[in-house]
């Protein structure tokens, strides 16, 4: 039998992999949106389990939202990318520094 | 060991590899492929939490649509390599440090010691003629309808930025843009004018012999 446990440890391999991911990949953008898109997908396992274990869907529609707003903010992300890689001809994080920030 | 649970961590062991392969290869679209994998063994996984919309739904909406974005815009910008990986091994130590960290008081928190077999046992399996879309499906359109029309409204949102964020403007071609300013500002007089000119004929009418 598969624990809750089991379930819950995955979501955190998920997640930690996606976060060391997030914190290596600093300079491509797109490697970077990935690595969020597998942040949520990490949590959206979290949400599946225990709907499973406690028996309440309603944790299945918790992700069917979840994807939602994803999807959207991949697609917004992705048309950044390309105006930004219109714009200046790299989408480099180091030479996107004219905010001076 | 059950069959079901050794598929489990089949399905575990390959997201998780993959995962790791997405994050650690040069090639943005060697890690959109592994990435693809990746969501397509946790797909499998949700399916052995009895998800199965949501699972197709993974392999529907993600793979099929998301993923081919993002190979898309990868194939399409012209990215250089070399000069992204420069710094890769500066950051690795801190953060593979951060991430065990992590990792382990997430273990504490989730670990078996909270939600082992003994505190949650699984549900009896659904009969064979359970539907799990239906039962997604019946909450959706009841009690979470307002949410259901929002999602609507932020994907049409998504769209319109998506849109207007990379559309071109073009002055070479034909076609005719919208400016709010200038449409703000005309008086019906500036567009029509009244002209007081005498009937011109163009062509002469034949004229018509009336039988007698």
């Amino acid at each position: 039998m598969i624990a809750l446990s089991d379930y819950l440890i995955f979501g955190a391999v998920l997640f930690t992999i996606s976060m060391a991911g997030i914190f290596l990949n600093r300079k491509n953008i797109i490697i970077l949106l990935m690595s969020i898109e597998l942040l949520l997908l990490a949590v959206n396992t979290n949400f599946v389990a225990f709907s499973y274990y406690l028996n309440d869907v309603t944790g299945q529609i918790f992700v069917f939202f979840i994807l939602t707003v994803a999807a959207a903010e991949a697609a917004i992300g992705l048309a950044i990318i390309v105006l930004v890689f219109r714009n200046r001809k790299s989408i480099n994080v180091d030479d996107l520094d004219s905010l001076k920030g | 060991m059950t069959f079901l649970e050794f598929i489990f961590y089949v399905l575990a062991t390959i997201a998780s590899i993959s995962a790791l392969m997405m994050i650690s290869v040069k090639n943005p679209v060697k890690a959109a492929l592994w990435l693809v994998l990746s969501f397509i063994a946790t797909a499998g996984v949700w399916l052995t939490a009895q998800a199965e919309f949501l699972g197709l739904v993974l392999i529907l909406v993600y793979v099929g649509a998301l993923m081919v974005l993002f190979l898309f815009v990868v194939m399409m910008l012209d990215i250089n390599v070399s000069q992204i990986k420069e710094k890769f091994a500066s950051y690795l130590p801190i953060g593979i440090l951060t991430s065990i960290a992590v990792f382990i008081i997430l273990y504490m928190v989730v670990g078996p010691g909270h939600f082992g077999l003994e505190k949650y046992l699984p549900p009896e399996p659904f009969s064979a003629g359970y539907s799990n879309t239906e039962a997604l499906a019946i909450p959706l359109y009841t009690e979470h309808a307002y949410a259901f029309i929002l999602a609507a409204v932020l994907l049409l949102v998504g769209i319109v930025a998506a849109i207007t964020l990379t559309l071109r403007r073009q002055s070479t071609t034909m076609v005719l843009y919208q400016d709010i300013d200038k449409q703000v500002k005309t008086n019906a007089k500036d567009r029509f004018k009244m002209v007081k000119m005498d009937a011109v004929v163009e062509h002469d009418i034949p004229k018509v012999e009336e039988d007698k």
